[in-house]
């Protein structure tokens, strides 16, 4: 049999109907996420054909982008930012009851960010196909599952069918060799990754992460990775599984039990790309060679090491993304003002992300005149972090102690930066007017903007972790 | 299958341009207008932050409120359009707006499956091809969905791929999830060879 790579099995294993020159392919999806935003046009395209969900059973929704994350008055009436706001949640709510579908809403202790919450309660499984209605469930390829965000027409299709229409993209492995150092995270890893390739490096393209510094990381860490993938154009991201996978996801409620477990689990050893399968494209990345990373431009692809300078402009285009920055080419971002850092997100919202903020700001103060947001990613975060006693640094060290979702992401549950505010930001987007119109974006790990948050100023987090070395 | 979108044949109109490379989903239609659970009305908030001055006047800047660029149905843009966010209201806000075709040297893969799925025509020219038109805003083309050309002002044509389905379904006005149903009995058989494997 020919050699293939993972890709291939998990495309070969969900074709229920091989593609033709006339017709794409009818793949089959295991796994279909829901939220607020993305599903209440598909759920009324249902309504008005008379169709049914097909398979209720592969589909879990959850409440997170239109959320607000202060928890709600005396009388039990939640903060939403706009009552539209509301109404879609409202809407969701609705859908899921006239459709049987599984909600993780208010009154769960699973509610939480897509991303975060979908492979918390163990949903996400090795080759599986996943989609969801958001861009970001490139994240739970993380699990060797080919995972991809569709369009709402999309999520009508596999409400109704459990199948999408699809061609085959390419294949592009990501090999990342060496070892990262101290103080560099996945979140450098992958911004670095994007820098390289580029924003649409990874248009048309399945994306693969694969060597030393992938097979060395945390289940949370390989997420952080894939999450990012499609700020490079790539649909999807992918990790092949390991024992690292099946330990983190072992015991959680959805996941197989028992003697299905270990079935499972040998199923799931096959999941490798097999010696001599070929790629479309290859790169080949030393982790050792990489600094904590931001972003200095409007687009995930305008990153550089933390003390670089910012590279001159090849056009007028990029230059009115430096303006746009106010940032100028030749000088470094390191020390530039802040005015808001938001830890949280499908990238960056996790137990260890929120551990690795704490341990910069225990004992110390964000600075005057920053504000500082910690969003967990979802309730079990929050439990999680408020067990350790995070919650308490946070709070201490003057940042705000959120409720989970999107929050200050995508910004449209009313979390928001003002208009020229600098934002470091441990999400995954420094579009123009992402986090507020007018307001800019730098990316980066949640190790860097807690540095930042404690300095007022972007700060490489080594600065801190030394003294703490030093002490 | 069924009929639910208008067929398009052909899309003739002038050209507007947007030069910038990459734009996004977001800077399409931001995100605080993606409460709405309607497909509809969104044409008013297409680039609404590059649009709009602080005041809610015109900005004079924006190309497409040029005088030479309204009416255009035609988009030509910069690199890498449509990036970022799998929001399908960047398509439907495009449509409500009045776009009926976009064409780019590259378009992001989320955005241009939407845009296919509502009868927005998404094409993506070579970098020479796309940058004569980049170059020369206002021109008149007809775009001709069924041969997959372009007719330039001088009679010349530029040849234009288009995915064989996504140009079967926008020649009928013929939607996916049609097509999709009929494939019933594929799917049930396939959803019982793999309970069976599992």
């Amino acid at each position: 049999m020919k050699a293939r790579t993972l890709f291939d099995k998990l495309w070969d294993a969900h074709q229920v109907k091989a593609e033709t020159d006339s017709t794409p392919g009818v793949l089959y999806i295991d796994l279909h996420l829901v939220h607020e935003v993305t599903s209440p046009q598909a759920f009324d395209e249902l309504r008005s054909r008379g169709l049914k969900v097909r398979r209720p059973d592969r589909t879990l929704a959850t409440l997170d982008h239109s959320t607000p994350t202060l928890p709600p008055d005396a009388a039990g009436k939640r903060p939403y930012f706009t009552k539209e706001a509301e109404a879609q949640v409202a809407k969701l709510e609705a859908n899921v009851r006239e459709f049987g579908i599984d909600l993780m809403g208010w009154d769960s202790p699973h509610r939480g960010v897509v991303h975060v919450a979908g492979p918390e309660v163990g949903a996400t499984h090795p080759g599986m196909t996943i989609v969801c209605g958001d861009s970001h469930t490139a994240t739970h390829g993380a699990f060797g599952s080919l995972a991809f965000g569709i369009g709402t027409t999309e999520v009508g299709h596999v409400l109704a069918t459990q199948c999408l229409l699809q061609r085959k993209p390419k294949s592009f492995a990501i090999h990342v060799d060496g070892q990262l150092q101290q103080g560099v995270t996945a979140k450098d890893l992958i911004l670095h990754i994007i820098g390289k390739i580029g924003i649409g490096g990874g248009t048309g393209y399945v994306l693969e992460y694969t060597g030393e510094a992938i097979r060395a990381m945390s289940m949370e860490e390989r997420m952080t990775v894939c999450n990012m993938s499609i700020e490079a154009g790539a649909r999807a991201g992918l990790v092949a599984p390991d024992d690292t996978t099946f330990a983190w996801l072992k015991g959680r409620e959805r996941a197989p039990q028992g003697a299905a477990w270990d079935e499972a689990v040998t199923r799931w050893r096959a999941l490798t790309t097999d010696e001599g399968a070929t790629y479309d494209r290859e790169v080949r990345i030393d982790a050792s060679a990489i600094q904590p990373s931001v972003t200095y431009g409007t687009h995930p692809g305008m990153v550089m090491a933390i003390h670089a300078s910012v590279p001159a402009a090849a056009d007028a285009l990029e230059q009115r993304a430096l303006d746009y920055m106010k940032v100028t080419a030749g000088k470094p971002i390191a020390g530039e003002a802040v005015d808001v850092v938001f830890i949280g997100s499908c990238t960056n919202g996790r137990l260890s992300d929120l551990r690795a903020a704490a341990e910069i700001l225990r004992g110390r103060r964000v600075a005057e005149g920053v504000r500082m947001l910690v969003v967990p990613g979802s309730e079990q975060v929050r439990r999680d972090a408020e067990s350790e006693g995070l919650h308490h640094v946070f709070l201490e060290a003057g940042a705000e102690w959120r409720q989970p979702g999107c929050s200050m992401c995508i910004a449209m549950n009313g979390d928001m930066a003002q208009p020229g505010q600098l934002v470091v930001a441990t999400s995954n987007r420094n579009f123009e007017g992402r986090q507020g119109k007018g307001a800019r974006t730098v990316l980066a790990s949640p190790l860097v903007a807690a540095a930042s948050a404690v300095a007022g100023r972007v700060t490489d987090p080594r600065e801190y972790m030394n003294q703490e070395a030093a002490a | 299958m069924s009929t639910t979108t208008r067929p398009l044949t052909y899309v003739h109109s002038r050209t507007a341009v947007l030069r910038d490379e990459n734009i996004d989903t977001d800077r399409i239609i931001p995100a605080r207008f993606l409460t709405t659970t309607e497909r509809t009305g969104l044409g008013k908030h297409c680039f609404e932050d590059w649009r709009y001055a602080a005041d809610g006047s015109d900005n004079p800047a924006f190309a497409l409120n040029q005088p030479a660029a309204r009416g255009c149905s035609i988009l030509v843009a910069g690199h890498n359009f449509g990036c970022g966010s799998s929001r399908e209201h960047a398509p439907w806000a495009l449509l409500d707006y009045g776009i009926q075709a976009v064409i780019s040297s590259e378009i992001a893969d989320i955005f241009r499956g939407n845009s296919l799925k509502n009868g927005l025509l998404a094409i993506v020219l070579s970098t020479a091809e796309h940058r004569w038109l980049l170059d020369n805003p206002g021109v008149e083309l007809r775009i001709d969905i069924a041969s997959g050309t372009i007719r330039l002002p001088d009679g010349g044509n530029i040849h234009f791929d288009l995915e064989p389905f996504a140009r079967h379904c926008l020649l009928n006005g013929v939607d996916q999830m049609g097509f999709l149903l009929q494939q019933d009995d594929a799917i049930g058989a396939y959803e019982q060879r793999m309970e069976k494997a599992a």
